[in-house]
C-alpha cells in the first residue's frame, strides 16, 4: 500500500515544488515592484511631500500690525491705536456655559439677546475657536472680569489695539479708517502681502494719504495644527513691525476751536503758515465721528450721514468748489497792476451798475459808490470797478495770475477728495465747453463768479501768498523740517538792512520763487485788504481787531447761487429772507498780523449770506486763537530747526 | 520500506527544541518588538490601552505559537476538516449573534475578547485544502467530480465573509484557497475558465456592492477625484510616508500620525505610520523581516516530506505574502483601500492570532518534517 502510494506522492511533490517556483518567481517581481515604490516615493517624490506634509501641519496666523500715530504740532495725538479691551470665550475650556452665562450677565450688562446669539455662534464652530463677548469693554467692567476670572473658565480677557480718534474735530484732514474691502485689495499694491483679514485701513484724509507707511508690517503666528484644525503648538512668532507715526503741522488746541465755531453751520476754515505753507488748521463743518467707522458702521448712523443736505462727510475745504466771488478782486487788481492796464490812482465812476451791449451789469451798491480808485475798489469791494478793470485785463491774463497764485489747481498731494477747480479763460471755454468767449463773461470773471471754481484752501494758498510779499511756497500738512528758506530770507533781509545784493539774487540765494513782476504791486493789494478791514466804509470794519498785535486785512466775497432777478434788486431783498439753499455762499480770506504778517486764513460758511456778515467774525475769531499761539508754535517750530 | 525512526511521535522534548527554526522564531518576535514600538507611537508616546493590549496580544499569542509548534503535524492533519468545520460554524454564529461595528458585522463577543472569525478562516481554508488534496490521488486531481468539494470549501466561507460585508477578507481568504488547489496540480484552463465565469458575474456582483465599496474602487482609480472625502486616506498616506524620505523623521516624530492627519493608523496604516518616523531603510528593515519569515516557511515546506506540511507550508507562506503585499500596496496607493490588516504589525487580536496559528502548524511542519501524516 506504501509503495505505490509513495511514487504517488514523489510525483506529487515534484508536481508540487514545480508550481511553487513559478509562486516564487511571481513574489520577487512584486517584492522588486514594492521596492520601487517605496524608492519612487520616499526618495524621488521625498521633497514634494514633505513640502506637502508641512503643508497639512503648519498653519499661520497674520498680525494686524499697530498704526502708526498722527500727531499735531505739538506731539499731541490726534490719531492713535489705544488699547481695547475685549473678552473672549473659549467654549471647550469652560465646564458649564449656561451657569458662566449666568455669571456674565451679573457682571455686565449683556442682553438675553446676545446671550442666544452667542451659543448659535457657539454650536456653529469648532470648540477650541474662540467667541467674542463683548468688542469694546470700558476698563471698569474690563477690570471686575479679572477680579471674577478665577470663577469664569473659559473667559479670556484680551487687549486689542483700535483706531482711536479724541475727538470729531478733524475728522475731514484725518480721514477715517475702516475694513479692507474686496476693491482695495484689487487696487493697492501694498495691500497685496498685508492684507490681513479685520485689518482696518485708511480710506480718506490723512489716513488714506500716509497708509502704506502708518500701516507697519504684518506679523505671523505659526501653529502646528491637527487634521481638525485645532492649533496643537506655537511654532514661530513674528511680531511684525508697527507702522511709522507723522507728525502734523495741525493745531488741535485750534481745530477744537474753529470746529466749534463752525457747529451747526455747513462750511470751512483753512489756517496756513504764510512762510512755509503749514497748514495749521483745516476743518470742515458738519463733521462726523470717524470713531463709528472703526468697527463697522452702524447703519443708522451711515445714512444719517448721507441723507444730511449739509453733506457732513465732504471735506469741503479739499474737494468744495464754490466761485471765489469778491475775494478774486485782489488778484484782478494785481493782475492789471503787473500787466500796466492801470496805474493805482487811476477811477471810474461807479453808479450801481453799468451796461455793456444791452445787457446790465449790476454793483451790489444798488446807488454806486462814486469815484472809485484801486485801494476804494478793494475796500468798498466796489464791483463796477472791476467790471471796468476786467474789461480791459481781459480774462487770459487774469487767469494768468490767477494760475500762478495757485487757483486751479490741487494744493496738496495725494488727497483723492481734493478738487481742481477751474481758472477760465478763452482757451479754456473752447475745449470745456465748445464756445467762444463772450465779453460779458470776462466782468463776470472780474468779480469772481461765471465759470470760477476754487476750494477754500485754494484762496488760502492765494492769500498767504499775497501776505508773504509774493513768494511761491509749497504747502504742507506733515512736518518734514524743510520749507523754512522763506523765513530765512526775512531773517537775513531783516539782519542786513544795507545790503548792497540787489533783490533778485538775494531771492535765487534762497531758492525763492517770486509770484511778481515789482513787489510794489504786492504791498498795494495788502494795502488796500487793510483798508477793507480796518477803515471806515470797509467791508469787513465792523469785525477789525484793533490791538496792532491781531490786527488783519481781509477781503471779503460772496459767491452767487442764484443770480438776481430785476425784481428782487428793485425790491432790495435781503439774503436772509432767501430760502437757505439759494442764499449765497459767505467767504473771507483774510492775513495778520497785518504789520509782520504770520498766517493767512479763508473761511467758507454755505449760503451764509454776505462775507462781511458771517464769515469775517468766524475769521476774526480765529485769527485771535492763531496769534495768541504763535510764540508757543515758533518755539516748536526752532526745536524742530535744530533737530533736523 | 524501512520504517522511519520517527514514524511514533515520541520525539523528545530536547529534539523538539532542537529542530524548532530558530530564524524563523526570531524574525516573528524582532517584528513583533517593531510592531510593539510603532504601536507605541500611535499612542503619542504613551502605554496606552492600544499599546497595552497589543503587547499582551503579541506575547499570548506567541507562546500559544510555540505550544502549537510542539504539537504533532499528525494532529493538526487528522483535525483539518473539523478545524474547518469549527471556524465554518463561527461565521455562521456571526451571521447570527455578530457583533455590527460601521456597517459590518463581523464579530463574535467571546466576553475576553471580540474574534472575527474571518480571519482564521483564512488559515483554516488552507488546512482544509491542504488536507484534501494530500489525500487524492494524482489522477483525481483534475477530475471534475473531485473539483466539487473544494470549490464548495471555498465559496460557503467566501458567501459568509463577502456578506458581512467584508470584500478584502473574503478576497484574501479565496487567495490563499486558490494558491493550495494551484500547488496541488489543478489545470490551469479550470483557473481560466472560473476567471471568466468571474468576469461574466463581475456586474451582478458589483450591484451588490454597497456605495461605500463601490466610491472606494472609483477612489483608488482616481484619489484626487475627492481629496476630502473617499481619496483622503490614500492622499494623506502617500504625504505620510513620501515625507518619511531616506530616514525619515524619528520615533515619535511622524507629524501626520501625531496630528491625526492619517487614518486607521493603528490597523491598516500602521507601515504608513512606521514608514513616515523611520524613513525608506526602516520599510525596507519591515519588507526584509516579511522576506525572510515568506523564505523560511518556504524553506519548511521545501524540506518536510509530506505533501500535506508541502502544501501546507507554500500555501500559508504564500498567503502570508499576499496579505503583507496586499496592504502594502494598498497604503502605498498601488490598490484600492480593502481594509486588510498587516500580519503581525496591525493592531487587532483575530488577525494575531490566525497568524500565529498559521506559523505555530508550519513550524510544527518543520519539528516533524519527517513525520508522515497518514
Amino acid at each position: 500500500m506504501l509503495s505505490p502510494g509513495s511514487g504517488n506522492t514523489v510525483i506529487k511533490s515534484k508536481l508540487i515544488s514545480r508550481r511553487m517556483f513559478l509562486i516564487t518567481a511571481a513574489k520577487a517581481v512584486v517584492m522588486v515592484g514594492l521596492v520601487g515604490r517605496l524608492i519612487s516615493l520616499q526618495i524621488n517624490q521625498a521633497t514634494k511631500y514633505k513640502s506637502l506634509s508641512d503643508k497639512n501641519r503648519f498653519r499661520e496666523w497674520k498680525l494686524a500690525p499697530e498704526r502708526g500715530a498722527i500727531k499735531d504740532f505739538f506731539d499731541t495725538k490726534i490719531a492713535s491705536s489705544e488699547p481695547l479691551y475685549q473678552l473672549h470665550l473659549v467654549p471647550e475650556n469652560a465646564k458649564d456655559l449656561d451657569n458662566l452665562f449666568v455669571r456674565l450677565k451679573a457682571i455686565l450688562n449683556i442682553t438675553d439677546r446676545k446671550v442666544t446669539y452667542l451659543k448659535r455662534v457657539i454650536k456653529k464652530q469648532k470648540p477650541w475657536e474662540p467667541v467674542i463677548v463683548s468688542e469694546n469693554l470700558d476698563w471698569s467692567d474690563f477690570s471686575r472680569i479679572n477680579l471674577f476670572l478665577h470663577e469664569l473658565e473659559g473667559v479670556e480677557p484680551i487687549v486689542s489695539v483700535a483706531r482711536t480718534y479724541p475727538d470729531n474735530s478733524s475728522a475731514h484732514i484725518l480721514g477715517y479708517v475702516s475694513q479692507i474691502s474686496a476693491k482695495d485689495l484689487q487696487t493697492k499694491e501694498y495691500l497685496k502681502e498685508l492684507a490681513v483679514p479685520g485689518m482696518a485701513i485708511g480710506k480718506t484724509g490723512l489716513e488714506r494719504k500716509l497708509d502704506e507707511q502708518i500701516i507697519g508690517k504684518v506679523g505671523y503666528q505659526r501653529y502646528e495644527v491637527n487634521a481638525f484644525g485645532k492649533r496643537i503648538r506655537e511654532i514661530k512668532i513674528d511680531e511684525g513691525q508697527a507702522g511709522k507715526s507723522f507728525k502734523t503741522t495741525l493745531d488741535y488746541e485750534v481745530q477744537k476751536y474753529t470746529n466749534e465755531l463752525l457747529k451747526d453751520k455747513a462750511g470751512a476754515v483753512c489756517v496756513m503758515d504764510v512762510y512755509n505753507g503749514d497748514i495749521v488748521s483745516l476743518v470742515s463743518s458738519p463733521t462726523f465721528e470717524p470713531n463709528e467707522f472703526v468697527h463697522g458702521l452702524d447703519k443708522a448712523y451711515w445714512n444719517s450721514l448721507i441723507k444730511n443736505d449739509k453733506k457732513p462727510l465732504a471735506n469741503k475745504a479739499l474737494s468744495g468748489l464754490y466761485p471765489p466771488g469778491s475775494t478774486i478782486k485782489t488778484l484782478v487788481a494785481l493782475s492789471a497792476l503787473e500787466n500796466k492796464i492801470i496805474r493805482p490812482l487811476d477811477t471810474f465812476r461807479c453808479k450801481g451798475k453799468i451796461e455793456l451791449y444791452g445787457e446790465k451789469f449790476h454793483c451790489w451798491e444798488k446807488d454806486g459808490h462814486g469815484i472809485v480808485n484801486l485801494r476804494k475798489g478793494i475796500q468798498r469791494s466796489c464791483d463796477v470797478y472791476f467790471y471796468e478793470v476786467a474789461r480791459k485785463l481781459g480774462v487770459d491774463r487774469l487767469s494768468e495770475t490767477a494760475k500762478r497764485f495757485g487757483l486751479g489747481k490741487k494744493v496738496l498731494s495725494d488727497f483723492i477728495e481734493e478738487r481742481d477747480g477751474v481758472v477760465p479763460n478763452t482757451k479754456w471755454k473752447k475745449k470745456y465747453i465748445g464756445q467762444n468767449w463772450y465779453l460779458g463773461e470776462t466782468l463776470h470773471s472780474g468779480i469772481g463768479q461765471g465759470y470760477f471754481q476754487s476750494t477754500p484752501l485754494q484762496l488760502c494758498l492765494m492769500t498767504a501768498q499775497i501776505a508773504n510779499g509774493g513768494f511761491e511756497i509749497q504747502p504742507r500738512i506733515i512736518v518734514d523740517g524743510k520749507n523754512d528758506n522763506l523765513r530765512n530770507y526775512l531773517k537775513h533781509k531783516n539782519e542786513n538792512p544795507n545790503e548792497a545784493l540787489p533783490t533778485d539774487l538775494l531771492v535765487s540765494n534762497f531758492d525763492l520763487k517770486p509770484l511778481f513782476k515789482n513787489q510794489e504791486h504786492i504791498n498795494l493789494i495788502k494795502d488796500a485788504m487793510f483798508s477793507s478791514s480796518n477803515e471806515p466804509g470797509g467791508t469787513s470794519y465792523r469785525h477789525r481787531l484793533e490791538d496792532p498785535k491781531y490786527t488783519f486785512a481781509g477781503k471779503t466775497g460772496s459767491s452767487q447761487i442764484k443770480r438776481f432777478t430785476e425784481a428782487q434788486r428793485e425790491a432790495e431783498v435781503k439774503q436772509e429772507s432767501l430760502p437757505y439753499k439759494d442764499r449765497d455762499h459767505a467767504l473771507f480770506v483774510a492775513f495778520a498780523p497785518y504789520k509782520n504778517p504770520q498766517y493767512a486764513i479763508s473761511v467758507l460758511v454755505e449760503h451764509g449770506g454776505s462775507g462781511g456778515k458771517t464769515a469775517a467774525p468766524i475769521a476774526k475769531k480765529v485769527i485771535k486763537k492763531v496769534l495768541e499761539r504763535h510764540e508757543l508754535r515758533r518755539s516748536v517750530n526752532n526745536q524742530i530747526g535744530e533737530s533736523v | 520500506m524501512l520504517q522511519p525512526r520517527s514514524i511514533h511521535s515520541s520525539l523528545s522534548f530536547k529534539d523538539k527544541l532542537y529542530s524548532i527554526d530558530y530564524v524563523l522564531v526570531f524574525s516573528i518576535f524582532i517584528l513583533g518588538l517593531v510592531s510593539i514600538l510603532a504601536m507605541y507611537s500611535t499612542d503619542g508616546g504613551e502605554f496606552k490601552y492600544h499599546t497595552n493590549s497589543h503587547i499582551l496580544r503579541f506575547f499570548i499569542f506567541f507562546v500559544m505559537f510555540l505550544i502549537i509548534s510542539m504539537i504533532q503535524i499528525r494532529f493538526w492533519h487528522n483535525q483539518s476538516y473539523l478545524i474547518y468545520f469549527l471556524f465554518f460554524l463561527l461565521l455562521l454564529g456571526v451571521k447570527y449573534f455578530g457583533l455590527t461595528a460601521s456597517g459590518s458585522r463581523r464579530w463574535l463577543d467571546l466576553y475576553f475578547m471580540n474574534l472575527q472569525p474571518s480571519e482564521l478562516m483564512k488559515v483554516g481554508l488552507i488546512l482544509f485544502l491542504a488536507k484534501y488534496y494530500h489525500r487524492i490521488s494524482i489522477e483525481n486531481i483534475n477530475q471534475i467530480r473531485f473539483l466539487f468539494l473544494p470549490i464548495v470549501a471555498l465559496i460557503a466561507p467566501l458567501i459568509l465573509v463577502a456578506t458581512q460585508p467584508d470584500l478584502g477578507t473574503a478576497l484574501l481568504i479565496a487567495a490563499g484557497g486558490l494558491t493550495v488547489a494551484w500547488l496541488a496540480g489543478v489545470r490551469i484552463k479550470f483557473f481560466a475558465y472560473s476567471g471568466l465565469a468571474f468576469l461574466a458575474l463581475l456586474p451582478i456582483a458589483i450591484s451588490f456592492l454597497k456605495p461605500y465599496q463601490k466610491t472606494r474602487i472609483l477612489t483608488f482609480l482616481n484619489p484626487e477625484r475627492d481629496p476630502l472625502g473617499a481619496g483622503y486616506q490614500i492622499i494623506q498616506s502617500k504625504i505620510a510616508i513620501g515625507s518619511g524620505g531616506l530616514f525619515g523623521k524619528g520615533f515619535l516624530q511622524g507629524s501626520q500620525s501625531y496630528l491625526d492627519y492619517l487614518p486607521e493608523k493603528h490597523t491598516d496604516f500602521i507601515f504608513t505610520l512606521f514608514s513616515e518616523e523611520f524613513g525608506f531603510f526602516g520599510s525596507l528593515f519591515i519588507l526584509l523581516l516579511y522576506a525572510v519569515i515568506v523564505w523560511r516557511l518556504v524553506k519548511i515546506g521545501n524540506i518536510t516530506r509530506s505533501n500535506f506540511g508541502k502544501l501546507y507550508c507554500y500555501s500559508f507562506a504564500t498567503a502570508f505574502f499576499i496579505y503583507v503585499v496586499v496592504n502594502m500596496m494598498m497604503v502605498l496607493g498601488l490598490l484600492p483601500i480593502v481594509g486588510s490588516p498587516l500580519p503581525i504589525m496591525s493592531y487587532g487580536g483575530s488577525s494575531m492570532m490566525a497568524i500565529m496559528l498559521g506559523l505555530g502548524i508550519a513550524m510544527s511542519c518543520k519539528v516533524y518534517k519527517d513525520t508522515p501524516v497518514n
